[in-house]
This record gives structure tokens, C-alpha cells and sequence, in this order.
């Protein structure tokens, strides 16, 4: 029990650095855009090759779109993504919770 | 309210408020059509034999014993969630993290690199984030590069006998920080500066991505610790029959 005492007190810690180090740049760099370190990257690519590069292939989805993925979709599909994995992280997670409530009873009750 | 009702409820506004003020943005990984095709196929090729061993690994894992489905289905989880939140960082623009520390260091590197591809098929075709052109070389930073510094750094902090946590910590935080090096590297062989060739514009590209990428290499090596203390807790079954825990150490 002592471990896991202690084991809690550390997640908490932990969950509270992460939280600072996510939401302190946006106080930090207060109006920056915060946009995608992708499009820093392909600016980058127009400096250094000295002229602005035309990608020779447009994603599947964007040509067959006849445009870029609306924000808004895309947010739902990156909050798919999310959902997906946090099912299936909870759902195995609760199982062993449980299983091990139910040996520790077992346990107690011999 | 009672008082602890009370914090339950700020403790709900500030995650809510947290995740709303989250910017939306796309990050990383090199963009579709942005490698030339040479580079693209070379990348892809030199993925491959990495994909197979990690099929491979994942087969006789599975052959071994049906148990470490579950935690193998949990680091895939993990890496489709990590990979999804994009994270403001201290440069002014968002980046995101891979998440593959967890499952390189549970199973094995090349396991790593077949959940990885999934995801970033995922992206690629779904998101136009990524690209299919440019899978190869994103495979290849995220999915093999990282996952081996990781499962390499856990192997060598073993050894030291540091703290298990201390060594998951540094393993997920490197190989989160070498994904985006690597990026940087594939980036400056396809765009050589033109003053000071290859070297120089590793570095320009390296200065987009590094500072970037630190905080959040430190986010994601925290988030790795969290994941396995909560496993170490609960599922100390499948650890053991996956032979992250060792049967005679006791905890």
C-alpha cells in the first residue's frame, strides 16, 4: 500500500509538469500563431533552395476533394484519431482495475 | 458543494479550458509531394526489411502468449493519442509528439514500427498530414529511428541501474527528440543549402524543429512514465508475461 501511496502523489506531479510545460508557451508567446511546425519547415525549404517549391503531389484525399480538408473536419478526424486510442487505453485499463479488485477480495476472503 | 465536489468541478474547468484553448494546427512529419521521388523510394526500401522484422516480432510475441495482445494494443493506443495532440510550444508554432517510446520499450523496436506505420497511414491518408509519397521517410524517423534510441537508451540505463522510471523517462524523451533530427537530416539531403551544403542546412532545418520539439520530448517522456506506473500497478500479469518485469523482482 505504501508504494502506491507514493505512486499516486508521483502521477499527480507528473500530470501537473505536463500540463505547465503545455499550456505555458501560449502565455509566454502571447499572439503567436502557434501554427504547425510543418509549415515552418517547408518556408525553411523556399529559403534554403532559394526559390518557392512546388510539391509534385497533392495528398489523395485533397485531389479528390478538390481542396484542402475543411479545419473543421480535420479536427474531427485528429479527434477520431484521439477517441480511438483513448478507447481502447480505458477499456483495457478498466479491466485491470477491476481484475484487481476482485483477486484482492478473493484474497481477503481466505 | 462540499469541498471536494468543489475541486472536482475546477479541476474539470481547467482541463476543459486547457483543451480548448489548444490551437489547431498541422505538425510535423514531411509533407506530401515535398521529397523527391529518388529520395522517397530509397526510404521506403530502406524501411522495409525493418517492417518485416517487426512483423515478424509481433507474430511470434502473439504465438508466445495471447496476453501481450493487450498491452501491445495499448501502445498502439498510446501512440495514436500522443500523435494526435498537437502542443503549443515555446517557439510560437505546435508540434506533436510520437508516442512510441512505450511500446519500444515494452516490446521491441520493430514491433513499434508496424503500429507506427498505422498511424501514420492514418494521418497520411485521412489528414493529408504526412503524406503517402513521403511515408517512407516519415516511417523511417518516426516508426524505426525513435522507437531503436528509445528501446536502446532503456537498455543502457538497465545496465546503469538507474531508476526504472528515471531510464523510461529519458528513453521516450530521446527517442521523441531524435524522430525530429532525423526529419531534419531527410529535409536537408533533399534541399542542400546552397552556400554551405548539406551540413548547413542540417542545421537551418534543425533550428525550426529542435527548439520546437524539446518541451514536448519532455511532455512525452513524462506521459510515458505516467502510462507504465499505472500499468505496473494493474497489470503486473502481463508485464511479467511479457517479460518487462523480471519474475523475481519484487515491488
Amino acid at each position: 500500500m505504501e508504494t502506491k501511496k507514493k505512486n499516486t502523489g508521483l502521477v499527480i506531479v507528473l500530470l501537473v509538469l505536463v500540463a505547465l510545460l503545455a499550456v505555458v508557451p501560449l502565455f509566454l508567446k502571447k499572439g503567436a500563431e502557434f501554427g504547425g511546425s510543418d509549415d515552418a519547415g517547408s518556408v525553411m525549404v523556399e529559403e534554403v533552395s532559394g526559390k518557392a517549391y512546388t510539391p509534385w503531389f497533392t495528398p489523395v484525399l485533397e485531389s479528390m476533394l478538390g481542396g484542402e480538408l475543411p479545419g473543421e473536419v480535420e479536427s474531427l478526424i485528429f479527434c477520431l484519431q484521439t477517441g480511438i486510442g483513448v478507447g481502447v487505453i480505458a477499456f483495457f485499463m478498466g479491466r485491470f482495475v477491476e481484475r484487481k479488485k476482485q483477486e484482492s477480495l478473493h484474497n481477503d476472503h481466505h | 458543494m462540499s469541498k471536494r465536489q468543489r475541486k472536482i468541478v475546477t479541476a474539470c474547468a481547467i482541463m476543459a479550458l486547457s483543451l480548448g484553448i489548444t490551437p489547431i494546427a498541422n505538425a510535423m512529419h514531411i509533407m506530401e509531394g515535398y521529397l523527391p521521388a529518388g529520395f522517397c523510394v530509397v526510404w521506403g526500401a530502406l524501411c522495409i526489411p525493418f517492417l518485416v522484422a517487426g512483423f515478424f516480432s509481433i507474430r511470434n510475441k502473439l504465438r508466445e502468449n495471447r496476453r501481450a495482445l493487450t498491452i501491445l494494443a495499448m501502445s498502439g493506443a498510446f501512440i495514436f493519442v500522443i500523435s494526435s495532440l498537437k502542443i503549443p510550444s515555446v517557439t510560437g508554432s505546435c508540434s506533436h509528439m510520437t508516442g512510441t517510446g512505450l511500446g519500444a520499450i515494452l516490446f521491441s523496436p520493430s514491433a513499434v514500427s508496424i503500429l507506427g506505420v498505422i498511424v501514420l497511414l492514418f494521418q497520411a491518408i485521412l489528414l493529408a498530414h504526412g503524406g503517402l509519397t513521403t511515408l517512407g521517410a516519415n516511417t523511417f524517423s518516426m516508426a524505426i529511428a525513435g522507437p531503436f534510441l528509445a528501446f536502446a537508451i532503456y537498455q543502457i540505463c538497465q545496465k546503469l541501474k538507474l531508476n526504472r522510471k528515471v531510464g523510461i523517462f529519458l528513453a521516450a524523451m530521446m527517442g521523441d527528440l531524435l524522430t525530429y533530427c532525423v526529419t531534419s537530416v531527410q529535409l536537408a539531403m533533399a534541399y542542400p543549402s546552397e552556400s554551405g551544403g548539406v551540413a548547413a542546412s542540417i542545421v537551418k532545418f534543425l533550428g525550426v524543429f529542435a527548439p520546437t520539439q524539446l518541451p514536448l520530448a519532455v511532455i512525452e517522456g513524462l506521459l510515458t512514465v505516467i502510462i507504465v506506473i499505472g500499468l505496473e500497478t494493474y497489470a503486473m500479469p502481463e508485464l511479467k508475461s511479457i517479460g518487462f518485469i523480471k519474475e523475481q523482482e519484487v515491488r
